[in-house]
């Protein structure tokens, strides 16, 4: 650890004293740098960390006070925003969720934590992936109310069991951990993946939309709903608790039995 | 349809058509899979498990049962099914795994051609079957 800092400073100087209660763990991550590397490598830190912390507090961790050049998003750090979205142990979660204490080895083994970009996007620098594939996927199924005729003079009034209708889908924030923890859009990036479908949900089942025939059609298409083979793998990645899986499958209902 | 637009330059859009070439094949693997639980279910039980089991089969007992349209039905039925089934899922695997359009062609191309032999040579043998051939 005190090799790399003499050469790869963080970016806040030296390391503050460790608190009490704090345990070394070991944190291995996937890293990339277009500049020098050709291919991925894997870079370990062991590091003092509170079994209170989240993950993304180790990253800043490192960054601060290791190894200046890791280079990764975050913006809100409280599971709003999106930005963190990183494969941790192998599972798609936000970095800013994942408590260190649920990933902690029992007794005194050591614990590490192994952190990856996430999969099927291309990756522009360590933890940083290029998420346009995944927002033009999001843009294609119209994500935004369509209306036809004048605009009502008044809001535009919903019952309360109309609104329920898509509540779960409306809580997606657009981090692709289910997009990107789906095998099929791993091997064939043209699926327009979990969340556009979710996305595409909240529209179509909402009374106040006129626009499901057309997203539904875009959804019947070789890339659309009948992609999904129910592996759950998104539902269980979802930061939100979204129940992705049943979203896409309400959709293929919808498409099976024409009726929204 | 009796919608009135009193905005003539905002009309409604017709959907995009794309055909439901993909919902009549997810809706025909759901289909022909519960048919194929009893038909091959069916088929291995009177084959390995009724009179003896699997030391029974010999030309002798093929020819029997062809002797009647209801087997020939049901291996026709099993034939067809598990072919256009089969087929089917490993279409969508290839559409999910080749990376190269000419490799995802080439193999589909291979596949069906494979899929009408095994059919038409099946279906051909069930009607024209000969009872007597050793003869």
């Amino acid at each position: 650890m005190t090799a790399t800092a003499e050469t790869t400073a963080g970016s806040r100087g030296s390391q503050p004293p460790v608190p009490d209660g704090a345990v070394t763990v070991t944190v291995k991550i996937r890293r990339f740098n277009p500049e020098f590397d050709d291919e991925p490598r894997w870079d370990s830190f062991d590091i003092p960390a509170l079994p209170s912390d989240r993950v993304l507090n180790l990253l800043h961790y490192i960054k601060w006070y290791v190894d200046g050049t890791l280079t990764f998003r975050r913006s809100c750090a409280h599971g709003i925003c999106g930005s963190d979205a990183m494969r941790i142990n192998g599972v798609n979660r936000l970095a800013c969720k994942v408590l260190l204490k649920d990933l902690l080895q029992k007794g005194d083994k050591q614990t590490t934590i192994t952190i990856e970009p996430i999969k099927g996007l291309p990756v522009h620098k360590d933890l940083l992936v290029d998420m346009e594939p995944f927002f033009e996927a999001f843009r294609a199924v119209k994500p935004y109310l369509v209306t036809y005729g004048n605009e009502p003079t008044r809001e535009r009034i919903q019952s309360v069991a109309d609104r329920e209708r898509f509540d779960d889908t409306t809580k997606c924030i657009l981090c692709a951990c289910c997009t990107t923890s789906c095998p099929v859009y791993w091997t064939e990036g043209s699926y327009f993946g979990p969340a556009a479908i979710v996305n595409a949900h909240r529209f179509i089942f909402d009374s106040r939309d006129e626009g499901a025939e057309e997203r539904l059609d875009i959804l019947n298409d070789i890339d659309g709903v009948w992609r999904c083979r129910t592996t759950f793998n998104c539902t269980d990645a979802c930061p939100r608790g979204i129940q992705v899986t049943k979203a896409i499958q309400e959709v293929k209902r919808a498409l099976l039995f024409k009726r929204v | 349809m009796s919608l009135a637009l009193d905005k003539p330059r905002q009309p409604r859009r017709p959907a995009a058509r794309r055909g439901n070439g993909e919902l009549y094949s997810w809706l025909f693997m759901r289909l022909s899979g519960l048919l194929l639980v009893v038909l091959v279910l069916g088929h291995l039980f009177i084959m390995n498990i009724l009179d003896g089991g699997v030391h029974k089969i010999n030309f002798g007992f093929v020819a029997g049962r062809w002797a009647s349209p209801f087997w020939q039905f049901w291996d026709l039925a099993m034939l067809w099914l598990a072919q256009i089934h089969g087929g089917n899922g490993v279409r969508t695997v290839i559409n999910d795994y080749a990376r190269k359009d000419s490799t995802r062609f080439w193999l589909k191309m291979l596949l069906y051609v494979s899929m009408v032999l095994i059919i038409s040579l099946g279906t051909f043998v069930i009607f024209t079957f000969d009872p007597n051939i050793s003869n």
